[in-house]
């Protein structure tokens, strides 16, 4: 339902959200009251230092892990179970099924949620392998493939699925300068023509700047919200211009601010 | 003075590019195998001229010797493993064993399927599996053949019982430990596409875990070879229709050392061919064509 202004509800809610991991010996806070909202059609980037809980938030988000403190929902649901409306690609370079060839890994979702079937499931899995310019590599193991290429495979069986939000836990950290921008450009590329949701995370400033249209920061750990900012206006060719670095600037001094303070600190006393 | 190895510096040399580097003359580039090369490549090939130079040196040793009593010449076994195969008892033999075998192995796997299924669904059948294991899988299945006979009597089920005993605990250990090794990423990229249950355990851990029961099944069944075999040698099914363990202690019994070696070597092929063929074929089509396993 529209509000006020005329806008349509945010997708995904989060709201006073605190994450944190129980171990035998240890319990960890990984965020701490972490809130924000994501709308349709948004590249929503969490950025912070590594350590800060961008994972685990995205993790929450997906319903791996429930909340100690605050709550969660998509469309009005409370995320209380990981599912196919929430496809993740994960950080690791083996999330995809080894025992399946790539085409078979990127229709094998879709097939289980039921959501397209038999040669239309074949058919739109080559399209976005395609999108990702693997078709030469369709019918291949994945042991057989390099790092980056691995992860474009993971995008493109995320996508596949046309989920309500896509979650993306630094796709291209493990990537090299060249592939990287590459796949950033795919990314809005495929962004202008499908417009789909996308939960973005990232520990790299510039790559939040070009990749997002919205930037949370989030503090070291244990994770808090620390700004949001807009950078829908900045693309691949923004880069190096004033406005570009000033944001730029602004966000490295949030994120370093602390730790200046901090060496201050330790000066004095 | 300054320190000589603080002021070492590389020397400055002229740049270069190159041009024409597609047409540079390469080395070898790509040439096919020569059909020596591409024979040796295979591994049975290899294998089986082991076995040829094994059988030779038995054989000189059996001749010089010469004494087929304690030690008969490779020829002299192949001979009665000839004759008893074809028109001898050996087939049947074997074939009993077999049966037992495959009946005892099936019910074992079955068992584990149950106890491994309970123990990744269950803390309390996670327990129960780990203290059974560490209990009874030191404990050698044979030892439990005079507990087997006085509760089964003289037959097929006291084999049966033993052969459960060595297979279950060993197949059930691997693939437990093989689902509990499967990573954190893909339990999620399963549950990530909604599945649950039976159909998470089927698509996600049972292939996720593969290398690991297949490993399982291995040790079992070679576990279960050894039991049966062990056990047929204290006491024959019934003598009338026993198994090869039999064979091979009646035939000791009757001097008949060549036919003694002949029952052995059969023991050793069809090991051969269930780890060499059986096994490498599923191998090929599943862990190592993953990249699971080299
Ligand atoms: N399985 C776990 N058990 C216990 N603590 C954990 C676990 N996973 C993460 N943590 C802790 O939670 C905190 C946040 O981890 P998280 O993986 O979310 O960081 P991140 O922001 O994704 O970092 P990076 O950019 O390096 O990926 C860290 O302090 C980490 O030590
Ligand atoms: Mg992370």
């Amino acid at each position: 339902m529209p509000d006020a202004a005329g806008n349509a509800p945010p997708i995904l809610k989060v709201d006073g959200v605190t994450l944190q991991y129980k171990t035998t010996e240890h319990l960890v806070t990984a965020t701490y009251r972490v809130s924000f909202e994501v709308h349709r059609g948004d590249r929503f980037v969490l950025l912070g230092p590594s350590g800060c809980g961008k994972s685990t938030l995205l993790k929450g988000v997906a319903g791996f892990m429930s909340p100690v403190e605050g709550a969660m929902s998509l469309n009005g649901r409370t995320i209380d179970r990981p599912g196919p409306d929430r496809m993740m690609v994960f950080q690791e370079f083996d999330q995809l099924l080894p025992w399946k060839t790539v085409l078979q890994n990127v229709m094998f979702p879709m097939e289980c949620a039921g959501k397209w079937r038999g040669a239309e499931a074949a058919a739109r899995a080559r399209h976005f392998i395609e999108k990702v310019n693997l078709t030469k590599f369709a019918d291949v193991y994945p042991h057989m493939l390099s790092g980056g290429m691995k992860q474009r495979v993971a995008i493109a069986r995320a996508m596949a699925m046309e989920p309500e939000i896509l979650l993306m836990d630094e796709p291209y950290a493990a990537l090299d300068a060249l592939t990287r921008r590459k796949m950033q450009e795919e990314l809005l590329e495929l962004w202008d023509d499908v417009r789909f949701t996308v939960l973005f995370v990232t520990h790299s400033i510039e790559e939040a700047i070009v990749v997002g249209s919205r930037i949370l920061v989030l503090s070291p750990h244990p994770g808090r919200v620390k700004a949001e900012l807009n950078c829908h206006q900045f693309d691949h060719t923004a880069q190096g211009g004033t406005e570009f670095q000033t944001l730029q600037r602004r966000i490295h001094d949030m994120l370093f601010a602390e730790r200046i303070e901090a060496e201050e600190a330790d000066a004095h006393g | 003075m300054v320190d000589a190895t603080s002021r070492i510096v590389p020397p400055v040399r002229p740049e270069f590019e190159l041009r024409d580097v597609a047409d540079a003359q390469f080395g070898e580039v790509e040439r096919p195998l020569s059909a020596f090369e591409r024979v040796w490549n295979q591994t049975w090939v290899r294998r089986a001229t082991i076995v040829v130079v094994l059988a030779a040196v038995w054989e000189i040793y059996g001749r010089t010797l010469n004494n087929p009593l304690i030690f008969p010449a490779f020829s002299d076994v192949a001979q009665a493993f000839w004759h008893d195969f074809a028109k001898g008892p050996l087939l049947s033999r074997m074939l009993t064993t077999l049966q037992v075998l495959l009946l005892g192995y099936a019910a074992g796997l079955s068992l584990a399927a149950v106890f491994t299924t309970l123990a990744v669904s269950t803390r309390f059948g996670n327990d129960l599996l780990s203290t059974l294991t560490a209990m009874f899988n030191p404990l050698p299945a044979i030892a439990l053949l005079p507990l087997a006979l006085l509760w089964f009597g003289l037959g097929i089920p006291s084999l049966v019982f033993v052969i459960i005993h060595s297979v279950l605990w060993a197949v059930a250990l691997n693939t437990h430990t093989g689902f509990k090794s499967v990573s954190d990423t893909l339990r999620m990229a399963g549950q990530n596409y909604g599945l649950r249950g039976v159909s998470y355990v089927r698509k996600i851990l049972i292939p996720a875990a593969f290398p690991s029961i297949l490993a399982g099944l291995k040790i079992g069944w070679a576990f279960a070879w050894r039991t049966l075999i062990a056990a047929e040698l204290v006491f024959g099914v019934s003598s009338r229709s026993g198994g090869l363990g039999w064979y091979i202690f009646e035939n000791r019994n009757l001097l008949e050392t060549a036919n003694v070696f002949a029952g052995l070597l059969t023991v050793i092929v069809i090991g051969l061919v269930v780890e060499g063929v059986i096994f490498r074929a599923i191998e090929a089509r599943t862990v190592r064509r993953w990249g699971m396993q080299r």
